[in-house]
């Protein structure tokens, strides 16, 4: 209901925002030539609507940004791009249902959606099977890599494996025993199976792992569990999802499992918008490990955190996905603006080597689909935040990922078509 | 020592939670053979209460007595579900006694419907809501036994319930005015933080517990002494008993059945919501937050043997320890050199998903020995 009616009220705006310029005469809306309508597809029901609609509100406000820059140009033609919003609810076949309706109904060049992998997974055959454009921008556990999936997420090895190494080498606890706990998913079982590898080549040793089933908040027996396997502090690697993150935190203070006794608890999935949940009375002093965050201090990050803010309110954050949901919008401007049509194959072709100046600094789209970014390792802090101790380099992403069993060797390139979804290095 | 007693106050800890939650519905499924799948929205809606009451004590006024709004909130969640639950039972439940099935049915759309109001309304309102039906249900039976029986009556109860529905628009605005939190609907999970004499944790033996936990073993003790003299002391406890072992001849005797049945199903519902106060404790609130416990809850029951209060305490200290043993992997640091293939199943089962999967097969193999339950209910049954 919340959520609808911000998007009623979004809606609102964006017609009042067009009558008044239209009312104004001369202004922007008289000077397009077009229009070109993308799909946003995302969950704006259930249990993931809080995540997923924060991508929607910035998606909107990149379009909103690129309309107010004069939109997409294309064949010396200006295009105002307008958009469907479509709700996924939480509903991995709802998904693909939808995406089946903005491809065949609504022909839309281009769909923006998506958030848990498993939502992913269900709408990959769907783009397959009709040739068109995902765009998808969290990060995720990789081990796939679709000629139909553009990733502006990050992959393992531009997350997980500097935040490893970190928390090994440099960390407060560095040399310590590492303790892996998680949701029961595929993303935290893949993201450990790669960190226990990791660990093992670091010459570390992992000393435990345990998975919480969803929706469980039982977290005593993993409790003990730890305080059997680290008696004097060490490492934890926590992948858990959402609420679950609530009663992890909550319940490990109160079982004196905290930075000051030695515990230092590295985390995949908490961003800004999770800490402002959580409380950073439970979180300060750990850390955690992204791309973009939004106490980066440079003049594109402090522009985006604050025209997020000036569009829905003092009160938001932006983090790391939404960051990304904000550059796949740019990025295909740019690819669609480069190749001169919104034909897919094209937009495809020209999409790798696009290069943008993100808010997390300069990201290029790399030919396996996934982008080079830069990753950060930050400490939470008592005002919410990060506090940013570590940035590596441009990191490249990879597919398959270089430390699992599974996919060690293997590498993926749709620029060469004797290459492809997987090849052998 | 340490390990063992460290153990048993893991397994205490988590049997804790599931007694408290499983107490109200071992009354209304277990006395009443009511099966209540709200019973876990009317423990979000004690959750709910515990935020409320935590965001009006950050309030200028009561900002001193800050430290103790959780004890304040366990009688208010007492009342909310409590409130809450007597309105079903008045509105719904009632219609349906002795048809099971249509009781399921009846009572999951209530608990959608529950978890769609948290969701859209904002919690000042329903705070509202809740005090007018409180009102409105409480204030007829104040009146004068002379007015009751006029024939007039229906005025003044008319009359009272617009009085409740004022009162209540009038609280919703002044708590959605003065908590800005409170005057918004939304979705998002929300956060109970114990007041700071309830975080870390007490030295007892030498061992350290957290103080939540402790809270939470307190709570659940004095709900369950308090309702054991409830039902076996009090003169409504006798005639609740009485009810629910024959019915029909209670109300040849001249129990009023109607009443015991509200009692009864208020009671339930109450301590529903003094188990939500327990859960707010552990993790975050949300509408979602009652579905987690509510297949845990008639586990309980079952296991317990339906009916019998003593049942359902042994039933989740029982499952509580299980899952501490299996779960934490406990026999292996008991027995460090077992024989290989025996601590690779072990092993193999030390997580906490196997765990529960264990658990329940275990739960499954034990019902087939003893289908009703470790302490079966004596003699015939009345219900049919």
């Amino acid at each position: 209901m919340r959520i609808s009616r911000r998007i009623l009220a979004g809606l609102a705006t964006a017609s009042l925002a067009v009558t008044a310029t239209s009312c104004g005469g001369g202004g922007t809306s008289g000077s397009f030539d077009d229009t070109v309508t993308v799909g946003i597809l995302h969950s704006l029901s259930g249990t993931m609507a809080i995540s997923e609609s924060t991508l929607v509100d910035t998606e909107k406000m990149a379009i909103e940004e690129i309309n107010a820059a004069g939109g997409v140009k294309v064949g010396g033609k200006s295009y105002k791009i307008e958009y469907i919003v479509e709700d996924g609810a939480s509903d991995w076949p709802t998904f693909a249902e939808k995406s089946k309706k903005l491809i065949d109904q609504d022909g839309v060049p281009v769909v923006f959606g998506g958030w848990t992998s498993a939502s992913r997974k269900a709408m990959l055959p769907v783009y397959e099977s009709k040739d068109a454009f995902l765009y998808y921008p969290i990060q995720y556990e990789a081990q796939e890599c679709s000629n139909n999936i553009f990733y502006t997420g990050a992959t393992p090895n531009q997350q997980s494996e500097p935040a490893t190494d970190f928390m090994y080498k440099r960390s407060p606890a560095a040399g310590g025993d590492f303790f892996l706990v998680g949701s029961d998913y595929v993303f935290p079982r893949t993201s450990n199976t790669i960190t226990k590898a990791q660990v093992k080549q670091l010459g570390g040793k992992v000393v435990g792992e345990d998975y919480l089933p969803l929706g469980n908040t039982e977290v005593a027996p993993i409790i003990s569990k730890i305080k059997k396997a680290l008696p004097e502090g060490g490492i934890i690697i926590n992948t858990l999802n959402g609420d679950q993150n609530v009663a992890f935190f909550k319940q490990i203070q109160d079982a004196g499992i905290t930075p000051s006794s030695g515990y230092y608890v590295m985390n995949y999935s908490i961003a800004e918008e999770e800490i402002s949940t959580i409380g950073p009375e439970f979180l300060e002093g750990h850390y955690g490990a992204w791309n973009y965050m939004m106490s980066i201090d440079t003049p594109a990050s402090k522009k985006f955190a604050a025209s997020f803010k000036k569009r829905w309110g003092a009160d938001r954050v932006v983090a790391d996905p939404q960051e990304s949901a904000y550059n796949m919008v740019y990025l295909w401007k740019q690819a669609v603006e480069d190749a001169g049509t919104f034909d897919d194959n094209a937009v495809r072709e020209a999409l790798v080597g696009q290069k943008f100046d993100a808010p997390q600094g300069p990201v290029e789209v790399m030919p396996n689909h996934h982008l080079s970014q830069t990753v950060r390792i930050g400490e939470i802090n008592s005002e919410g935040g990060f506090t940013i101790l570590e940035e590596t380099g441009v990191v490249l992403p990879q597919a398959w990922n270089q430390k699992h069993p599974s996919s060690k060797g293997f590498a993926c390139d749709w620029t060469d078509p004797s290459k492809g979804e997987k090849y052998k290095l | 020592m340490e390990l063992l007693l460290d153990s048993l106050f893991n397994g205490v800890a988590i049997g804790s939670v599931l007694l408290v939650a499983a107490l109200g519905l071992a009354i209304v499924f277990g006395l009443m053979g009511v099966i209540n799948l709200a019973h876990g929205e009317l423990m979000m809606l004690g959750a709910y209460t515990t935020y409320v009451t935590q965001l009006i004590f950050k309030l200028p006024i009561l900002k001193p007595f800050y430290n103790s709004y959780i004890i304040v909130s366990i009688f208010l969640a007492f009342i909310v579900s409590g409130v809450v639950g007597i309105l079903l039972e008045k509105t719904i439940i009632r219609k349906l006694y002795g048809s099971p099935l249509e009781t399921l049915l009846a009572t999951w759309g209530v608990s959608l419907i529950l978890q769609q109001f948290v969701r859209s309304v904002p919690l000042a309102y329903g705070t509202g809501l809740v005090i007018s039906l409180l009102i409105g249900l409480f204030l007829p039976t104040t009146f004068p036994s002379k007015i009751k029986e006029s024939i007039n009556f229906k005025y003044f109860k008319f009359s009272s319930w617009l009085f409740a529905a004022l009162t209540g628009v009038l609280t919703g605005s002044l708590i959605s005015s003065s908590v800005s939190k409170l005057s918004r609907a939304s979705a998002r999970n929300v956060d109970v933080t114990a007041p700071s004499w309830m975080r870390g944790q007490v030295e007892i033996i030498g061992t350290a517990f957290p103080k939540t936990r402790l809270m939470i073993i307190v709570i659940t003790l004095i709900s369950v002494i308090a309702i054991t003299l409830f039902l076996n002391q009090s003169a409504w406890g006798m005639r609740i008993r009485a009810v629910t072992q024959n019915r029909q001849m209670s109300d040849c005797l001249g129990i009023s059945t109607e009443k015991v049945d509200i009692i009864t199903f208020g009671i339930g519902s109450g301590l529903a919501g003094v188990a939500g106060v327990a859960v707010s404790l552990l993790g975050s609130v949300g509408p979602n937050v009652g579905g987690n416990y509510i297949v845990g809850c008639f586990m309980v029951v079952v296991l317990g043997g339906v009916g019998n209060l003593l049942g359902t305490v042994l039933a989740s200290f029982g499952i509580g320890i299980m899952t501490d043993l299996i779960g934490a992997g406990r026999l292996l640091s008991i027995w460090p050199d077992m024989p290989l293939p025996l601590s690779n199943t072990i092993n193999f089962f030390a997580t906490t998903s196997m765990a529960r999967v264990m658990i329940f097969a275990l739960i499954v193999i034990f019902l087939q020995f003893k289908p009703t339950g470790l302490f079966p209910q004596k003699g015939r049954m009345v219900e049919n």
